[in-house]
C-alpha cells in the first residue's frame, strides 16, 4: 500500500447525515471482480440522471470540487454494508480523507485498508470545515497525519485522534496480511491450545 | 476474577496476541464467503502466492446476486453475475473450500445455510464479508461483517485484527403483545438508539422477552445488530440453542456434543459483569412497527402518522425532509394509509421457515389483493423444501404469492428482483436506503406478519385487525 503523506487539498462539502454505502456505491457495480475502475461511480444515483448525464448540482460535479482529495460529512458516514466497494470508489475518485462526527464501524475499519484517513471530529469542528468547504476550491485544506492536524486556508488548525497502530500502518503503507504472518508462531501456539480445549470447533 | 460479560469470555477465548495499545489478533473459527465480496480476495491471495490457511474452516455459497427464477439451474443470464459466481466455483476449487452450489439444495442466504448446517456454533468467531453475519450472534457466537481486504486476511491467516468493541447490553423484559414479533423488537430498539447508538460497541440482547422468542425470532434481532451500528448483537446459548443446533451435519456429535454443551453452557455473562451502555425495553410497550423513511432508524407504530421534519433536531431534521421527499409522503398522513406495489418476504432477516409460517398464518383463509406484486423468497433450499412439505408453499401460492428459490434477491435487488422507480415495498428485510431495493424504490421494512397484512389490504396494515386465528403471537 501506498504510504500516506501529508498533503494539501481541495475539500468538498456533504452536508448530509447516514451517508450508507448504497449511496457510495449502488448495488449494480458490485458485480466486478476487480478493485478498481469504480470512482467513476461514486455516489452514482446522486451523481447522475437514469440517462447517465451529470446532474450538476450534485457537489462532485461542480467545476470546484472534480478534484476534491478531501470529504466533509455528517454523522455515520459510511453505514450500511460491508461492501469494501465503498473505500475503494472513494480511492478510485482521489479522495484520501473524510472528515465526519463519526463513522460506521466496517467501513471505518475498510479505510485503512486502502490508505483512505477517516477523521472523527466534534460536530461543532465539522461544522465549521463545512462552512470552509463551502468556499469552493480556494478553500484548501491541509491533512498532516504525522502530526494528526487539519489546517484551513486560514491557518485554523483542527488536531484530530487516532488509534496509534492504525497510524502506523497508513503511514508506512503496510500490509495486514504480512504483519500478521510475523506472529505465525503465535497462531500455531493458539491453535494447538484451542484444539486440546474444544477439539469440536 | 472479575465477572465477565459473554463477549468478554469470547474475546478473551480466542485472543491470539495482544500489543500494548490494545490492537488485538483475534483467532477466527468459522469464515463464509459468497461471490460478491470474495473474488478481489482470492486474487490477492494468488498475487502473494499466499495459500488459504484453514480451507476446512471456511465455506462458500453464491447467494447475493443469483437469479430466484426457478429456471436458473440452466444457466445465470447476466455476465457479471455468472462471472462472479464462476469465480467463486473456481476460487472454491483451487483452494479447497466447500461450496453450496446454486444447484444444491443446501444453497441459501449464507447467514440462514451457517445455522442450518450447525456451522453455527455458541462461543466461536464467526466473520463473512457481509454486514448481516450478526445474525450468527443470535447462538452466542461473535459474528460480524468485514471488508474484502480483511476476507483476504482472514483466508490467509484464519486470525483478524481487531480491537476491542464495549459491552452494551439491551435488555427487554416481559410479554410480547399479540401480533408483535421478534422484527418490531429490533425494529423498535433501533428506533430507540438510532442507527449510530451502538457504534462501537457489542449488544448483548437478554431479559424474558428474548430467552422466550424461537431461535428464528433471535436470528431476527441479532440480525439487524448492524443497524443499530454495532460491532455484534449477541444472545446467551441455553437448552432452545442446543436443541436447535443437535443433530445438525456440521454439529458436534457424541462424546464430541456433551463435551461442547458443557463449554456452551458457561458462555453467557457472569453476574455483575460491567456494561458501558444499558437500554431497557418494557415488551408490553411494544406494537407492530413500520419505518417511514431512507434510515432503519425511522421507525414507528403503525397507528402513528407520517412525522413533520421540523420535529426533528439538528441534521436529522433535513435528513427527514429529503426522506419523505423520496419516499412520497406528507407530514400528518395516517401511515395505514400509505399504499402499496410489491410485498417482499425473504432475507436473511426473514427469510426462514418460522417467518413463512407466519405469513401463512396470517393468510390462511385470504388473498394477495389484485394487481398487488407479492413474492415470497425462501431463505434457503431447505426452507423452501420445508415449507413445501408443510403444505405452506402450496397455500402461500394459491393466495397469490410468487414461490422463488432461495437468495438475497430484493433485499439489496442485485439480481433481477428489483423495485422500479417510484414502486413502493412493503418488505422484511432490513434495509430502507434510498435505492437499495432499485432505483427510487420505496421500501418500508417490517415483520412477516405485517407484510402479509399489506398484501391483503394493500396498504401498510395493522396485523392486529386480522386478529382471530391468523394472529401471530
Amino acid at each position: 500500500m501506498e504510504k500516506f503523506q501529508k498533503f494539501t487539498g481541495v475539500a468538498a462539502p456533504l452536508p448530509m447525515m447516514n451517508v450508507d454505502t448504497d449511496m457510495i456505491i449502488p448495488k449494480q457495480f458490485l458485480k466486478t471482480i476487480k478493485r478498481t475502475g469504480l470512482g467513476v461511480n461514486l455516489f452514482d444515483e446522486m451523481r447522475y440522471d437514469r440517462e447517465g448525464n451529470e446532474i450538476p448540482d450534485f457537489v462532485l460535479n461542480q467545476p470546484a470540487y472534480r478534484e476534491a482529495e478531501i470529504l466533509v460529512a455528517g454523522d455515520n458516514f459510511g453505514c450500511g454494508s460491508s461492501r469494501e466497494h465503498a473505500p475503494w470508489a472513494i480511492k478510485d475518485f482521489g479522495i484520501r480523507c473524510i472528515i465526519a462526527p463519526s463513522f460506521a464501524d466496517i467501513f471505518h475499519n475498510n479505510c485503512f485498508k486502502n490508505g483512505i484517513l477517516p477523521i472523527a471530529l466534534p460536530q461543532a469542528q465539522v461544522d465549521v470545515l463545512m462552512r470552509e468547504a463551502d468556499k469552493g476550491a480556494n478553500a484548501r485544506m491541509t491533512v498532516d497525519l504525522e502530526n494528526q492536524t487539519i489546517t484551513t486556508a486560514d491557518g485554523e488548525t483542527f488536531p484530530f485522534e487516532i488509534d496509534a497502530f492504525k497510524k502506523h500502518c497508513l503511514l508506512e503503507g503496510l500490509d495486514d496480511i504480512g504483519l500478521t504472518m510475523e506472529k505465525a508462531r503465535a497462531i500455531e501456539a493458539f491453535e494447538s491450545r484451542a484444539a486440546a480445549e474444544r477439539p469440536w470447533m | 476474577m472479575p465477572p465477565k460479560t459473554l463477549y468478554d469470555k469470547i474475546w478473551d477465548a480466542h485472543l491470539v496476541h495482544e500489543a500494548e495499545d490494545g490492537t488485538s489478533l483475534l483467532y477466527i473459527d468459522r469464515h463464509l464467503v459468497h461471490e460478491v465480496t470474495s473474488p478481489q480476495a482470492f486474487e490477492g491471495l494468488r498475487m502473494a502466492g499466499r495459500p488459504v490457511r484453514h480451507p476446512e474452516k471456511t465455506i462458500a455459497v453464491p447467494d447475493h446476486n443469483v437469479p430466484t427464477d426457478p429456471t436458473r439451474i440452466q444457466g445465470i443470464k447476466d455476465e457479471q453475475s455468472r462471472i462472479q459466481v464462476e469465480a467463486l466455483r473456481k476460487n472454491a476449487a483451487d483452494f479447497g473450500i466447500e461450496m453450496y452450489d446454486v444447484d444444491d439444495v443446501r444453497q441459501g442466504i449464507v447467514h440462514i445455510i451457517g445455522p442450518e448446517q450447525g456451522w453455527t456454533q455458541p462461543g466461536m468467531t464467526i466473520v463473512c464479508g457481509d454486514s448481516h453475519t450478526a445474525t450468527h450472534g443470535a447462538f452466542g457466537a461473535l459474528a460480524h461483517g468485514i471488508g474484502t481486504s480483511e476476507v483476504e486476511h482472514v483466508l490467509a491467516t484464519q486470525t483478524l485484527i481487531q480491537s476491542k468493541s464495549k459491552n452494551m447490553l439491551v435488555k427487554v423484559d416481559g410479554e410480547l403483545p399479540p401480533g408483535v414479533t421478534a422484527k418490531d423488537i429490533t425494529l423498535t430498539i433501533i428506533g430507540r438508539t438510532g442507527t449510530a447508538g451502538g457504534t462501537g460497541h457489542v449488544i448483548e440482547y437478554a431479559g424474558s422477552a428474548i430467552e422466550a422468542l424461537s431461535m428464528e425470532g433471535r436470528m431476527t434481532v441479532c440480525n439487524m445488530a448492524i443497524e443499530g451500528g454495532a460491532r455484534a448483537g449477541l444472545i446467551a446459548p441455553d437448552d432452545k440453542t442446543f436443541e436447535y443446533l443437535k443433530g445438525r451435519p456440521h454439529a458436534p456429535k457424541g462424546a464430541a456434543w456433551e463435551a461442547a454443551v458443557a463449554y456452551w453452557k458457561s458462555m453467557r455473562s457472569d453476574e455483575g459483569a460491567h456494561y458501558d451502555k444499558v437500554i431497557e425495553i418494557d415488551a408490553a410497550e411494544i406494537t407492530p412497527v413500520v419505518t417511514w423513511g431512507t434510515s432503519p432508524e425511522d421507525v414507528l407504530p403503525i397507528t402513528a402518522e407520517v412525522p413533520a421534519p421540523e420535529s426533528f433536531e439538528g441534521g436529522k431534521a433535513d435528513a427527514a425532509r429529503r426522506a419523505l421527499e423520496y419516499m412520497g409522503l406528507e407530514p400528518g398522513q395516517k401511515l395505514s394509509d400509505v399504499e402499496i406495489d410489491t410485498v417482499f418476504i425473504g432475507s436473511c432477516t426473514n427469510g426462514r421457515i418460522e417467518d413463512l409460517r407466519e405469513v401463512a398464518r396470517v393468510m390462511e383463509g385470504r388473498r394477495v389483493k389484485d394487481g398487488l406484486r407479492a413474492m415470497i423468497v425462501p431463505g434457503s433450499g431447505l426452507v423452501r423444501a420445508q415449507a413445501e412439505e408443510e403444505g405452506i408453499a402450496q397455500k402461500l401460492q394459491e393466495a397469490g404469492f410468487e414461490w422463488r428459490m432461495a437468495g438475497c434477491s430484493m433485499c439489496l435487488g442485485m439480481n433481477p428482483d428489483q423495485l422500479s422507480p417510484g414502486e413502493r415495498c412493503a418488505s422484511t428485510s432490513n434495509r430502507n436506503f434510498e435505492g437499495r431495493q432499485g432505483y427510487k424504490g420505496r421500501t418500508h421494512l417490517m415483520s412477516p406478519a405485517m407484510a402479509a397484512a399489506a398484501a391483503v389490504t394493500g396498504r401498510l396494515t395493522d396485523v392486529r385487525e386480522m386478529m382471530g386465528d391468523g394472529v401471530p403471537g
